[in-house]
């Protein structure tokens, strides 16, 4: 059965849900949303995705929504195929858990707003808000520290391998480092700049790189 | 997966030693987790972090919570933050304890709890968040209130609860026919903007949402926590 994944293959959500489903080389169609024409907002899509927003897959009768809880399912029901996403023990899997938390809740939504001010709003032709531009780049640089710290210690973020907790940040990493001109960011911190390195050069994410045309 | 029954066997006959969890009652996310280790009859030990001395920004604090927040959680393999991730390993490692259908019983249910718990911290928490802080805390820490903030989120979260009202209106509890972590997760900010703010009506006058929080938050694990925040100074 074919995984169908509800939303354009340039946006940050439906690109965490894609690079674990290749990581679990479980096959997938993309069905695109048209975002600009406002389609997540329509009654249909609505129905997917109550909140209006991508992604939103659909597995034979199975539907779910909200990308770190379908990696997540996919993570655990293809355990034995693909790379394992989930560490080996419970503690390892807290671990994972943890991480995959931060990202959420400390670094998403600092990124998600650099890109909405520097890269959405100029595209619409409105001026971003430089002090809360400036505010964000100082709330990410003190937690890149951390991360800094983090990294130092471990290879990965939840351990010595590579898991949901490092694929749920290559979205927005890609966008920080390419699309808002903020890989000093990166580059200027050994451990995160290695890590970085290492993670976005996997089999998997070079392949949605390809399939998105970046 | 062996070693894991194995190490559960073991665990019916060791003399349980209390989890800690470091973090005031009155926090939010350290309710969260208080509520869940209730629910799960599991032993805890609460480490007072006096936040108004800094503590929580204290290098020893620092060790075990690197963003400077509380909760931090600690049991005998494992020292671990964040709120909701720390309900998800309660619930696996202490699985034969209390509401064993907490985190589900199936990867079906499981994956809707997940579902439902990432709507609560992308969806629901981000704005109830702010009001909880500008209308609840703001005004006994002598803090001047801003009253667009309060506005733009009162708005967001009236909009995220119309998509309650309708799920709640298919599904007993948000996962589905039995209250689950997802429900649990939103007991705190919830709590207060029904009882500390003037904002209750936009969860009490929801003919749905209304029933489901009368539901879950006259659940006894609540209700405990409820004592606990009341006794914390």
């Amino acid at each position: 059965m074919v995984v169908k994944v509800y939303g354009p293959i340039k946006a940050a959500c439906p690109q965490r849900v894609l690079a674990c489903l290749l990581e679990k080389e479980v096959e997938f169609q993309i069905v695109d949303v048209d975002l600009e024409a406002g389609d997540h907002k329509k009654p249909d899509f609505l129905l997917r995705q109550p909140f209006g927003q991508v992604p939103a897959i659909e597995d034979g009768d199975f539907k779910l929504f909200e990308s770190r809880a379908i990696i997540r399912y996919y993570a655990a029901k293809y355990e034995k195929q693909g790379t394992n996403l989930l560490g080996n023990s419970l503690e390892e899997r807290a671990m994972v858990d943890q991480w995959l938390e931060v990202e959420a809740h400390n670094f998403n939504d600092l990124v998600y707003t650099l890109v909405f001010q520097l890269l959405v709003l100029p595209r619409m032709g409105k001026q971003g808000d430089t002090a809360l531009v400036l505010s964000c780049q100082q709330k990410l640089e003190k937690v890149l520290d951390i991360y800094e710290q983090r990294l130092s210690t471990t290879a990965y973020l939840a351990g010595d391998s590579f898991t949901l907790a490092d694929l749920s940040h290559l979205p927005a990493l890609r966008y920080l480092v390419d699309d808002v001109g903020m890989w000093h960011m990166v580059s200027q911190r050994k451990h995160v700049n290695a890590w970085w390195e290492t993670i976005s050069n996997r089999v998997a994410w070079k392949k949605l790189m390809k399939l998105a045309n970046y | 997966m062996e070693s894991v029954n194995a190490g559960q066997s073991r665990r019916h006959f060791q003399m349980a030693t209390p989890v800690k969890v470091h973090g005031p009652p009155l926090s939010t996310a350290v309710s969260r987790v208080l509520a869940c280790l209730i629910e799960k009859d599991v032993q805890l030990q609460l480490i007072p972090v006096n936040m108004s001395k800094g503590e929580h920004k204290s290098p020893d604090f620092l060790k075990i919570q690197p963003f400077g927040q509380v909760p931090a959680f600690q049991d005998e393999s494992t020292s671990q933050f964040e709120s909701r991730a720390i309900c998800r390993y309660v619930c696996e490692k202490y699985a034969e304890k209390g509401n064993k259908g907490l985190y589900g019983s199936n990867p079906l249910a499981k994956a809707s709890i997940d579902q439902w718990l990432e709507a609560e911290g992308q969806s629901f928490n981000p704005p109830s968040s702010v009001l909880v802080f500008q209308l609840a805390f703001a005004p006994r820490m002598k803090m001047k209130q801003d009253q667009s903030l309060i506005n733009q989120n009162h708005d967001k979260l009236a909009k995220v609860l119309e998509v309650y009202e309708k799920r709640l209106g298919e599904s007993r509890f948000l996962a589905g026919d039995e209250f689950s972590l997802a429900d649990l997760s939103h007991l705190p900010n919830t709590h207060y903007l029904v009882n500390a703010t003037d904002r209750g009506e936009l969860f009490t006058s929801k003919k749905n949402v209304g029933r489901w929080w009368a539901e879950i938050s006259s659940r006894d694990s609540w209700k405990k926590v409820v004592d606990m925040q009341k006794h914390s100074s």
